[in-house]
């Protein structure tokens, strides 16, 4: 094996070694428990278990159903990106929740202020998403590098905050105005040049897709160029691994920190676009709240892999739609809140035990094939 | 008082875990005073009266000296409470009656290394141990600790204890046992008297064939000063100092080593020098003064660094060989081009690092946990060498390593210097010390309290300089 | 050498080098302490009018208030000291809610609540420990997963519990029994009598004496209680010494024969069902029924009241106090109180600078610190009152504010939030 080079399958599945399948076992499990743990459950409160889930399977493949999947699972993607970066060198990014929701919401007020043509009119719409985003998460990026502040609390805080700061300015005395027909309050809408038009890319249905979820798999793909192929990825990756280690290789570890921070807002910052220049051109109170809680549920899932993140938000967004028919059978669509909820919890384990069986297994596989070497003392760690 | 003696690898402390329940046996008998025991923890095995001294400490620096002592079988009033007047009295009782002056309301961390190590037999006694486990207790202490050590430990054997004493320090053996087993591979390949045998004869049945020795042969030391170091101060907690007032030059093809009892500031100076800790004074590289640069310009500017602790600060251990070789050298070629790594290129150096320093791997791909301690310290040195050093700190670079590999290690030291680089050679192993270096240099509390010439200096005299008695002299 | 590199943890990102010179708190300085806070707060209401700063209405609910984050505390700080972190606090208190309510409303008991909230909270702190001490997996990771989880579970049982009950709906139970409360008897009136005095001090005085001594839930003293009877537990029994020793060293505690799996086991369930109970407390006491996002982030300021105390009871408890304090503020004329609260940050700015400047002799550092003063003052005295939106938000700016003053001068247990393996030793 060390003799060939590694095939883009090996690469895509992020592992070069035969025990990348091994990886794939972990979800399946996860995901197969969880499932188990459902039917449990429904059993429990008198619904069918099988016959409701295979309800939901088939009502998640109707052709809407699959477009509501896939624009779900563009900003589900886009949130995960963002918390994979500080997952990537052990930063833990929870406030990509009020970053993204303080970037939409002054995007959405900038958008709808100005007139520009199309293409300027989109740009500098993300372009104000990804400033503010970053720069609410360069405030907890600072607290920590300058005051050696725990990321975790900071940004659950700055979340709280954020909310605050919204529902502020979301008054009609400053951004908000009344939305049409409804007693609900918004930014001001967006004219048509900042719109993104959608793709009819699923037939058999009206709805389409968002146009920005292009912008999810173009960020999927930077994402992965970033942090594999260039120096500032590596010296990301080689922080997360092993701190002291990056340091005595010349990192610094307290820009990184800071810069790390930034670029998970400025993603974080994207988050609200595809629902805001897709679909609702307007931040009102029912935009939707909770995608960076769910962004962090997705990178574990995909295991901070841009591949694995597709497949986690594909997933999530999939169980999300499927929880459509549960309504209609009078059964609480919160059971999905728990079937994912489970299949994280669960995935998390598997991918440690998954994780500890590969250590060992190659541990003992280069021991046996040195075996002609003397023993040494000690476990390698 | 029982030695046991076996080159690091052997398999000398994997028996005495063995005999303390940590690690259990795959077959075999132990007995203890004739009954024959088996232990699934520990807990079973200071049941039968064994304690054990472990070379690396286990103590809680955050807790107090009587914490660390009594845990684990706690005197009780009332069924719950700890009932600490109790303890007080007894740790004060066994401190005095066997002259290990031990305070138990000090928190450990404030204690030194000596002290830490008397805490240890402490808690080993308290449990009422009559079987006492030593795992290369002298590892971390200078002569002068070593011999009161050993005082305390003859006090213990007049007691009537008994003393198992894992060790590969040979003098320290013929000194002190009154039997010794000596350990090969796992398996004991002689039972010996230690009046019969001689340090040689002992060290042969060890290693099993010839000895390897640092040794540096010709002088290649130039005229050109490679890098010079004046008036460092490194300050610890905001006021002490922790190295104060160091100065030095290194030519090139010289090679200075620092020796010092462990935590006498060689960490912080070492650091210092590579720009990982904020430092007053001079350090000039060649014709430039680099105490302003950041870590990655000094190693850009050609500083090798082989750390003390290479799986805290040498690797990435989740990470394969060919990402390793990256590390530290990650703005240079053959790893980059511009912000790009160079697979392929870095790649291609890890093979012939792994070839030319015989680092024992299956291949590149495989991660760096996976290796053996010695192959990835080969990696790390062939790493280093490969960036062109002019300079190169050496930290305790055949620590833990097997024989073969500190041979081949002091070989690619030696061939370095020979090429003229100069290096800065740290080391607790101080027949390493005087073998390679060409200048010595003794460090005490932040301090360079002697220089002495490493062609006619002995061990002892080397040790007695280590704790400040050589100060007067 | 692998033990090596586990015997001496890596800190996590910028942790302090050293730890801080130890500061022992004696009964004089806490009373002095105490004293100060008193006048400083009688002269900010003094000056502002804003009476809520020390009535007995807002100490009473700052008390309230600070039960729940101070429960949350204690839960970290058993998590904590036997090297579990904790982040999953938030999830385990958000199960306290439900099952609060829901066994207060079953049994028709407020007792069967709060123990049904500390069972459901227990429940969450054991699949946390499944999860970090027999899986290994990363503490945070697996708080955020439980956090995520009993959102989901809660969410979901309230639907098919409160909502078929009368008053209940989907995000809501039905009103809930509380626990009996007691007064001081015959101090009440004569207290009331002295606050409405308005007199500098002694009518501060009274509103706080009588805030702390009339209408006191049982629970809430029954809380209160819990605080030395952790310290108790935690630094006065063989027990709790070795459940501190899994946090420091676990390495050593199991070469002397501690069970590490066992005691990290029950500090994490423990420390589950003391998040569980400050749920339960807020469903049943705080508020009269369960709502859905009730805890509102409490879990995760606990475990900044937590840090704040740098690992203590007491310390914590103060944290509790400062943040419950902020909360109460808020609640009662918030515009106005948390308005007023501006100048005592002033007021305590300007004495840490004073500080940094004479006893620290750091000119840079009290400049900066005597500029935000300056700051601040500007805020205060331009304008009137605070939105009601940032009101809301007082306690989780104090967290920030007081994290990013403490931080650094901490010392947290040498092992906590490592994964430890059995026979790691070897």
């Amino acid at each position: 094996m060390s003799a060939k080079e590694s095939t883009f399958a090996d690469r895509l599945l992020g592992r070069v070694s035969p025990a990348g399948l091994l990886s794939l076992v972990a979800p399946v499990t996860a995901i197969v428990f969880a499932a188990l743990v459902t039917m449990v459950i429904l059993g429990l409160i008198g619904a069918p278990p099988v016959d409701t889930l295979v309800a939901m399977g088939e009502y998640a493949v109707r052709p809407r159903s699959i477009v509501l999947t896939l624009n779900a699972a563009t900003y589900f993607y886009l949130s995960a990106l963002a918390v994979a970066i500080g997952f990537k060198m052990n930063l833990f990014n929870i406030g990509v929740d009020g970053q993204y929701r303080l970037a939409a919401l002054t995007a959405a007020a900038v958008g709808g202020a100005v007139a520009l043509p199309a293409p300027l009119h989109v740009a500098l719409i993300i372009f104000v998403a990804v400033l503010v985003g970053a720069g609410w998460a360069a405030i907890a990026g600072l607290l920590k590098v300058r005051r050696g502040v725990s990321e975790v609390i900071s940004t659950i805080m700055l979340n709280a905050i954020a909310t605050a700061l919204g529902s502020w300015l979301l008054n009609k005395e400053r951004l908000a105005v009344e939305v049409a027909g409804s007693n609900n309050i918004g930014t001001k809408p967006i004219p048509a040049s900042g719109q993104v038009p959608g793709l009819a890319i699923v037939s058999g249905t009206q709805t389409k897709v968002f146009g920005l979820i292009l912008l999810s798999i173009a960020m999927g793909v930077l994402f992965h160029v970033v942090i594999n192929r260039t120096r500032f990825g590596f010296d990301l990756r080689a922080t997360g691994r092993s701190e002291p280690a990056a340091v005595a290789s010349g990192v610094n570890v307290k820009r990184m920190i800071l810069v790390s921070m930034i670029l998970s807002g400025a993603v974080a910052g994207l988050v609200g676009m595809p629902q805001l220049l897709g679909s609702s051109y307007s931040y009102s109170l029912d935009f939707p709240t909770g995608l960076g809680f769910t962004g962090i549920a997705i990178a574990l899932l995909g295991r901070n892999h841009p591949v694995g993140i597709a497949f986690g938000a594909l997933l999530w967004a999939f169980l999300n739609t499927s929880a459509g028919i549960l309504q209609l059978k009078k059964i609480s669509p919160d059971i999905v809140n728990i079937m994912q909820g489970v299949i994280v919890l669960s995935v998390i384990v598997a991918y440690e035990l998954v994780h500890r069986y590969q250590v060992a297994a190659e541990q003992r596989r280069v021991s046996r094939q040195m075996a002609n070497t003397p023993a040494e003392e000690g476990t390698p760690a | 008082m029982h030695a046991v003696v076996g080159e690091n690898g052997a398999g000398k402390s994997t028996l005495m875990k063995i005999l303390y329940g940590m690690q259990r046996p795959d077959e075999g008998r132990i007995r203890v005073n004739g009954a024959e025991v088996g232990f699934r923890s520990p807990g079973d095995a200071i049941g039968v009266g064994i304690g054990m001294v472990h070379q690396h400490f286990m103590l809680a620096g955050n807790l107090t000296v009587l914490e660390n002592v009594i845990l684990g079988s706690e005197p009780r009033k009332r069924g719950v409470a700890i009932d600490f007047g109790a303890a007080r009295a007894r740790i004060r009782e066994i401190s005095d009656s066997y002259g290990l002056g031990i305070d138990p309301d000090v928190t450990v961390e404030d204690l030194g290394v000596g002290a830490r190590q008397r805490v240890e037999i402490l808690k080993v006694l308290y449990r009422g141990a009559r079987i006492l486990i030593l795992d290369e207790p002298t590892a971390v202490l200078v002569p002068q600790e070593v011999k009161e050590l050993f005082a305390n430990l003859r006090e213990l054997v007049r007691e009537g204890l008994t003393i198992i004493f894992i060790s590969h320090k040979l003098d320290e053996v013929l000194s002190v046992a009154d039997a010794i087993t000596v350990i090969r591979r796992g398996t004991t390949v002689a039972e010996v008297d230690p009046k019969d045998v001689s340090a040689r004869q002992l060290a042969e049945l060890m290693v099993g064939s010839e000895l390897p020795s640092p040794q540096t042969g010709e002088s290649t030391v130039t005229d050109t000063v490679a890098i010079s170091v004046r008036d460092l101060r490194v300050h610890s907690d905001g006021e002490r100092c922790v190295v104060d007032d160091v100065s030095f030059d290194i030519r090139r093809g010289e090679v200075l080593g620092i020796a010092g009892v462990e935590g006498n500031g060689q960490a912080e100076l070492v650091e210092a020098i590579m720009g990982m800790r904020p430092a007053d004074g001079e350090i000039r590289l060649g014709e430039h003064d680099i105490s302003g640069w950041t870590t990655l310009r000094r190693r850009e500017a050609g500083i090798g660094y082989i750390p003390e602790d290479r799986h805290r600060h040498g690797l990435l251990l989740e990470a394969p060989l060919w990402e390793n070789r990256i590390l530290g050298h990650q703005t240079r070629r053959p790893n980059v081009k511009g912000p790009w790594i160079d697979r392929a290129g870095a790649r291609e150096d890890t093979r012939r690092i792994v070839e030319s320093y015989d680092v024992r791997t299956p291949g590149i791909d495989v991660d760096a946990s996976a290796l053996s301690g010695g192959n990835q310290q080969k990696l790390i040195v062939g790493r280093e060498m490969s960036g062109d050093p002019v300079f190169l700190i050496a930290s305790h670079p055949t620590r833990g390593v097997d024989v073969g590999a500190q041979a081949a290690i002091w070989d690619h030291l030696r061939a370095a210097r020979a090429a003229g680089l100069a290096v800065l050679l740290i080391s607790a192993d101080l027949d390493e010390l005087i073998g390679l270096s060409d200048t010595l240099r003794v460090i005490l509390r932040g301090r360079i309290v002697a220089e002495v010439d490493p062609k006619d200096v002995t061990p002892e005299r080397l040790g007695s300089a280590m704790t400040g008695a050589g100060e007067a002299a | 050498m692998s033990q090596n590199a586990l015997a001496t943890p890596e800190a996590p990102f910028l942790r302090p080098e050293t730890p801080a010179r130890r500061f022992r708190l004696t009964w004089r300085t806490l009373l002095l302490a105490l004293g100060a806070l008193v006048l400083l707060l009688s002269f900010t209401r003094s000056v502002t009018g804003a009476v809520d700063l020390t009535s007995a209405g807002a100490i009473n609910a700052a008390i309230a208030l600070a039960i729940p984050i101070g429960l949350a505390g204690l839960g970290g700080l058993w998590a904590e000291r036997a090297g579990v972190v904790n982040i999953g606090l938030e999830g385990m208190m958000i199960m306290g809610t439900w099952c609060g309510a829901w066994g207060a409303i079953q049994f028709a008991n407020p007792w069967a609540g709060v123990v049904a909230g500390a069972i459901g909270g227990a429940l969450g702190g054991l699949l946390h420990a499944i999860a970090t001490v027999t899986f290994g997996v990363d503490h945070i990771i697996s708080g955020v997963a439980i956090t995520i989880l009993s959102e989901g579970v809660t969410r979901f049982l309230s639907k098919v519990t409160f909502a078929e009950m009368p008053g209940g709906g989907d995000s809501q139970s039905p009103p809930v029994p509380k626990p009996e409360v007691v007064s001081l008897p015959l101090v009440g009136d004569p207290l009331r009598a002295l606050e409405a005095e308005r007199w500098f001090l002694l009518s501060d005085a009274a509103g706080i004496l009588r805030g702390l001594t009339t209408n006191v839930s049982l629970l809430t003293i029954l809380a209160i209680l819990l605080v030395p009877l952790s310290y108790y537990v935690l630094w006065r029994t063989a027990f709790g010494l070795r459940l501190r020793s899994c946090g420091e060293s676990p390495v050593a505690a199991e070469s002397l024969g501690v069970n590490v799996y066992l005691h990290k086991y029950v500090a994490v369930v423990v420390s589950g069902a003391l998040a569980g109970l400050g749920g339960a407390f807020l469903a049943q006491v705080a508020a009269s029924a369960y709502r859905e996002g009730q805890t509102g982030g409490r879990g995760f300021i606990g475990l900044a009241a937590m840090i704040f105390g740098n690992w203590r009871p007491g310390g914590l408890a103060g944290g509790a106090l400062l943040f419950g304090y902020t909360d109460a503020l808020q609640l009662r004329r918030g515009g106005e109180s948390v308005h007023a609260l501006l100048l005592v940050v002033v007021i305590l700015l300007v004495a840490v600078a004073v500080y940094q400047l004479v006893r620290q002799n750091r000119t840079r550092a009290a400049l900066i610190t005597g500029v935000a003063a300056v700051a601040v003052f500007v805020v205060f005295a331009l304008t009137d009152s605070i939105p009601s939106e940032f009101t809301s938000v007082t306690p989780h700016i104090t967290t920030l504010l007081v994290l990013s003053l403490a931080a650094q001068r901490l010392r947290p247990p040498a092992a906590n939030g490592m994964v430890y393996r059995r026979g790691q030793g070897k």
